[in-house]
């Protein structure tokens, strides 16, 4: 089933230019693996070396951020949309999260 | 201290020793090196760009170009659109600004309370995506006045005439090394050319992320993003590219070590400042330290 992914402008070099993807997954993590089979390379971008989600980037479910539902496991369906937002400053502080 | 104008406490901010992080580096710990943070965050609008915005907003009064009737507009990643909003609300002119939808609750807060209006640019094309909009906003319109900080000579001029002036008087004309990150660039390219004017051997060193997608808020990954005109290359002597996880943790260790509450991009100018030590036998070395972490805390 497919999830519309929405790709922020720096990560739009692997995506040939495209701010919409549609990619598959029951999660967050699926979707994301998905993601990372069509433009390999992207995966990188998003987990960091110990292979957590970067704090500075924030991914929505629909309008949801993901870290107040279930992480990466956050279950996602059929017309969800993901969005990966670069956090900015948005959520993360100094004092970590 | 009494002043007749809020705009009279802008700038003079303290400059500090940094006396514990990077001491297993010898010449930090022999003190034949030294590193001093520059606190902007001491400034009425808690940041650096109240030098800037003040010195913009003033020039188009002096210039005629800013009246009464107008509204200022700019684009912003934040700190730039709290300091127009401040001065706007000081001065008495309204303000509207335009920002990335993802910068922090916090900044927007601020803007808000001030009274200035905020149009909201798109999220995934981060400050760049601002700069869009605001062009699009000023084009064909009278009332409003447009300081286009990216652009301004004003904004660089700010930092000539009160950073740069500063820094070499605090330091007694010992620095010789200024470290800065790059957003607008008017810090780096005011302050150095300032600095090279006292003594053409001290070193200017700009700090960017490594990658276009970062968490350093105000910095420009300039490879990747519209180059500001006021930006000038050839006048910095290195550039060093940080990346996001690093300087969030040194962020952590300024706030608990010294005492130091700043932002992300002071944390990325400290580890620039850290390898700069490292390579030095003896120095001086200036990091400038654009805001307060406050702003950064976000919902943790």
């Amino acid at each position: 089933m497919a999830i519309k992914v929405r790709i922020p402008t720096p990560l739009q070099k692997l995506t040939g230019n495209q701010g919409e993807i549609d990619a598959k997954g029951v999660t967050v993590n699926e979707v994301l693996a998905d993601l990372e089979k069509q433009f390999p390379g992207i995966k990188g971008r998003l987990y960091d070396e110990k292979g957590a989600l970067r704090r500075f980037i924030n991914f929505y479910v629909n309008n949801e951020d993901i870290r107040f539902l279930k992480g990466e496991t956050t279950p996602i369906k059929e017309g969800d949309e993901l969005s990966i937002v670069p956090a900015i400053a948005g959520g993360v502080g100094v004092t970590g999260r | 201290m009494k002043i007749e104008s809020l705009l009279e406490a802008v700038g003079k901010t303290p400059l500090v020793p940094i006396r514990h992080i990077g001491q297993e580096i010898k010449a930090l710990h022999s003190g034949q090196v030294k590193i001093y943070a520059k606190l902007e965050y001491f400034n009425p609008g808690g940041s650096v760009k109240d030098r800037p915005a003040a010195r913009m907003v003033q020039e188009g009064i002096r210039s005629g170009q800013l009246t009464k009737d107008k509204t200022i507009l700019d684009a912003t990643s934040g700190n730039t659109g709290i300091a127009y909003a401040w001065i706007g609300a000081a001065l008495g002119y309204k303000v509207e600004l335009v920002m990335p939808e993802n910068v922090s609750l916090q900044r927007k807060e601020m803007i808000l309370a001030c009274g200035a209006k905020i149009t909201y640019s798109s999220p995934m094309e981060g400050s760049d995506g601002a700069i869009r909009l605001v062009k699009k906003i000023a084009e064909n319109k009278k009332d409003y006045f447009f300081p286009d900080q990216y652009n301004n000579p004003m904004n660089p001029q700010a930092h000539y005439d009160s950073t740069g002036v500063e820094i070499w008087e605090e330091t007694k004309g010992q620095i010789t090394h200024f470290v800065a990150g790059i957003g607008t660039s008017g810090t780096i390219m005011g302050t150095g050319r300032r600095l090279k004017t006292f003594n053409k051997k001290i070193q200017i060193i700009a700090v960017e992320p490594n990658d276009p997608l970062h968490g350093l808020e105000g910095l420009k990954h300039m490879a990747s993003a519209i180059v500001p005109g006021i930006y000038k290359e050839k006048e910095l002597d290195d550039k060093f590219q940080m990346a996001t996880e690093p300087a969030y943790e040194i962020c952590q260790r300024l706030a608990r070590e010294e005492g130091l509450v700043v932002g992300h991009s002071s944390g990325a100018a400290m580890l620039a400042a850290l390898k700069i030590a490292e390579t030095l036998k003896e120095g001086l070395i200036v990091a400038l330290f654009p805001d307060h972490g406050s702003r950064y805390l976000g919902h943790s």
